[in-house]
């Protein structure tokens, strides 16, 4: 099932195995085309910087990745399922962190985590263990896993959500400013489960608005506005140093 | 099969832990509902043997008035911090989600009636003739009130004007299991004669229906 | 399918239109002045009894009761397709029908309520089975209507749309059984309907009041099928020009000052 049925135009010029597919991508929130036209190419193992100023699409962009959107037009493979038909099958196979937090505050934070854990389909003892490591990797410690949800600081209920879906370990990672919120503390540990991810395989796609601090976890980062592409930035090692690929819509 | 089960018992677990943290059937609905019984009294003039001949229907209407609340809160649940993409993110099928969330709800009412059912009998006076009968029709009610309920809150969340929505598409559809309940309500307090186990034949249809169909519709509609 | 076509009509159902409303007066002046009264004599006494002049406007209760349950399932099987394979045809068809469904329902209780203030001596009969359906279907709809003119995506929204028909028309049986075993009493027209003398010119007339009111709703739904066809290509164009605006925005949109600089070091 790898791989995609988009069909000659996709270019694999990076030579690995397409993670992320998007060729003309359209997705529409309500009868507004928050992506109006989008072509991304990722490939596994990749981590992407997306870039891009307020309500150019990067949200949408990682909804759509996520399985969450379908798309209204053109073509759109992820992890070689086609999201006009197999979104279901992308979902259970990604991270996605968006804005809300998606915890239940009447519940702990060890409740939560652990929840989350074991609506992915993890066993008791595995659950628990991979739920400590990444209350660990988050800097949660005990007082803080005992508490509600209701109680914490937004910068602690960040932490929270990011520690749930870490203990996933999804294939796709799908960051919405990941960063926002945190404190400096809060900000490394990202930065490293990051970089923990990207090691172990995984694909990662982050969207931000501070650049500075998070460029040196790639080297490629793909610029979005009004809904495309305009701007994908990589370095040398994919023999397309400095390449500004504009995007295909914005000759349309 | 066994996964689907053992994911609905895992969402149905953690609605449960949620109401006994946040209280809110006890602290909220609950009183709604003893309200509402009160509220009747006053309406039919406190005579006794009006509010006893009448105990059954007014009973069922404020089991489905309190229903609405607690659906509406099952539902936002999911949707304050949107847990609800998580759900559709885990894996879980939509149709173990239904069937957890609509189990905590069905919980939920069984003590709500207990509750009223306590109710109806210090402040209207109701005897009960025949409390098996009386037992199988509040659960096979409770089912069909907990799927269909379930199905609508979340058809509803998510749509604008989702709270004036709920009670317009929800009531309309549970009018025979009001008029069923009720009927089997009057057999089993003695309030007329009628057939009662013939009533609750047809809620426990009622109830199974709704209770697949839900499960089915979820899912198509998880899909959007 | 009519592409270019901005107007909801063609002559077909401009013509369709017209023979219609022949039919229309037609009806009236078979149902109110042609045909006779109802008036029986009872055999023992002599006494005349029967419905008299109201059973006129049986001609038009019954036909438009007919129409509004073919409503109604035309209204289910286009959702149930909709869930199925998602085309637009079926959702609007689904829309169309349940409108109109529910405007005959609403006029079907309307003339049953005057018809039934002489006959039955009542504006409401509690128990009665048809009229309890008849309400309680009026009232899903309402709500199914309710929730089509939710702000919400049109998508989710035809969806669940689709979702609450197919339930609705689920639930008439368990409504129709729960208010025949409810109260034991149905006045309704089984009895009256057969115990009509029928004549050759009540029955034509009936048939008549089937056919004008068939094409009613047909022309009914017609154009309320050509509305929403139109209503979802005007979606599509906003959509496009969206798209085409949202193209245009790149040229005017000044990148470094809304991100920082792209690319290269600090």
């Amino acid at each position: 099932m790898h791989g995609f049925r988009v069909g000659e135009s996709v270019h694999r010029y990076r030579g690995g195995v397409s993670v992320v597919e998007l060729r003309g991508a359209v997705a529409l929130l309500g009868r507004f085309p928050a992506l109006s036209g989008i072509d991304l190419s990722v490939d596994a193992g990749e981590t992407v910087l997306i870039q891009g100023p307020n309500g150019a699409g990067k949200t949408t962009l990682l909804q759509l990745c996520a399985g969450l959107l379908r798309p209204a037009d053109g073509a759109a493979v992820v992890l070689g399922h086609d999201l006009n038909v197999e979104r279901r099958a992308v979902r259970r196979r990604v991270g996605l962190l968006g804005h809300a937090t998606g915890l239940y505050g009447d519940l702990t934070v060890a409740e939560n985590i652990a929840f989350w854990a074991r609506a992915a389909g993890l066993t008791g003892s595995e659950a628990k263990s991979r739920a400590a490591t990444a209350a660990g990797l988050m800097g949660i410690d005990d007082r803080l896993l005992s508490r509600s949800v209701n109680v914490l600081s937004a910068g602690q209920r960040r932490r929270t959500s990011i520690a749930a879906l870490a203990v996933r370990r999804p294939e796709l990672w799908l960051l919405d400013e990941p960063h926002a919120g945190l404190d400096q503390a809060g900000r490394d540990a990202v930065d490293s489960l990051i970089r923990d991810a990207a090691a172990a395989g995984a694909t990662v796609l982050v969207s931000s608005h501070e650049l500075e601090r998070v460029r040196s976890l790639s080297p490629r980062i793909v610029t979005v506005a009004a809904g495309m592409v305009v701007g994908d930035t990589s370095a040398g090692e994919h023999g397309a140093a400095g390449k500004d690929t504009t995007g295909g819509g914005i000759d349309a | 099969m066994r996964e689907m089960f053992s994911d609905a018992r895992l969402v149905a677990t953690k609605d449960l832990r949620i109401e006994a943290r946040s209280r809110v059937l006890v602290n909220q609905v609950a009183p709604f509902a003893l309200l509402v019984l009160v509220l009747f009294g006053f309406a039919l003039d406190a005579d006794q043997r009006t509010l006893r001949t009448f105990a059954p229907g007014l009973f069922w209407v404020t089991v489905l008035l309190a229903a609405l609340l607690a659906v509406a809160r099952s539902a936002s649940v999911e949707h304050s911090d949107d847990a609800h993409s998580g759900l559709r993110l885990s894996g879980m099928s939509p149709s173990s989600i239904f069937l957890g969330k609509a189990a905590a709800v069905f919980v939920q009412l069984m003590v709500l009636e207990v509750l009223l059912t306590l109710g109806i009998v210090v402040l209207y006076g109701s005897e009960i003739d025949d409390p098996v009968l009386m037992s199988l029709t509040a659960v096979a009610a409770a089912v069909a009130v907990a799927t269909m309920g379930t199905l609508y809150a979340a058809l509803a969340s998510g749509l604008g004007a989702r709270e004036t929505l709920l009670p317009i598409l929800l009531l309309p559809v549970l009018a025979p299991v009001l008029i069923g309940a009720t009927r089997a309500f009057d057999d089993a307090l003695g309030a007329a004669a009628v057939d009662g186990w013939a009533w609750l034949g047809l809620l426990a249809v009622f109830g199974l229906v709704a209770t697949v169909l839900g499960a089915l519709a979820h899912g198509a509609m998880i899909e959007d | 399918m009519a592409d270019r076509n901005t107007s909801t009509s063609s002559s077909g159902s401009r013509l369709l239109g017209v023979t219609t409303l022949v039919g229309l007066v037609g009806l009236l002046l078979f149902a109110f002045v042609l045909t006779e009264p109802d008036v029986r004599l009872h055999p023992t006494t002599g006494e005349e009894f029967g419905q008299f002049d109201a059973v006129r406007l049986l001609y038009l209760h019954v036909p438009m009761a007919v129409l509004t349950y073919v409503a109604f399932l035309t209204c289910a099987v286009a959702s149930a397709t909709y869930l199925v394979k998602r085309g637009p045809w079926w959702d609007v068809t689904a829309h169309a029908s349940a409108e109109v469904g529910t405007v005959f329902c609403g006029l079907v209780l309307v003339t049953g309520s005057i018809w039934g203030r002489p006959v039955w001596n009542t504006w409401w009969e509690w128990g009665d089975v048809r009229l309890m359906t008849t309400l309680v279907l009026f009232l899903l709809f309402t709500g199914y209507l309710a929730l089509r003119r939710t702000a919400a995506d049109p998508q989710r929204q035809a969806r669940r749309a689709a979702i609450v028909a197919l339930v609705a028309v689920l639930d008439i049986p368990l409504i129709n059984r729960s208010v025949e075993w409810w109260e034991n009493r149905t006045l309704h027209q089984q009895s009256t309907l057969a115990e009509l003398k029928i004549e050759d010119l009540t029955l034509f007339t009936l048939m008549l009041g089937f056919v004008v009111f068939g094409m009613v709703f047909a022309w009914l739904m017609l154009h309320r099928f050509r509305v929403g066809w139109l209503e979802q290509a005007l979606a599509r164009y906003e959509v496009e020009t969206a798209i085409a605006e949202r193209h245009a925005e790149i040229e005017t949109l000044d990148l470094d000052a809304a991100v920082g600089e792209t690319g290269g070091g600090t």
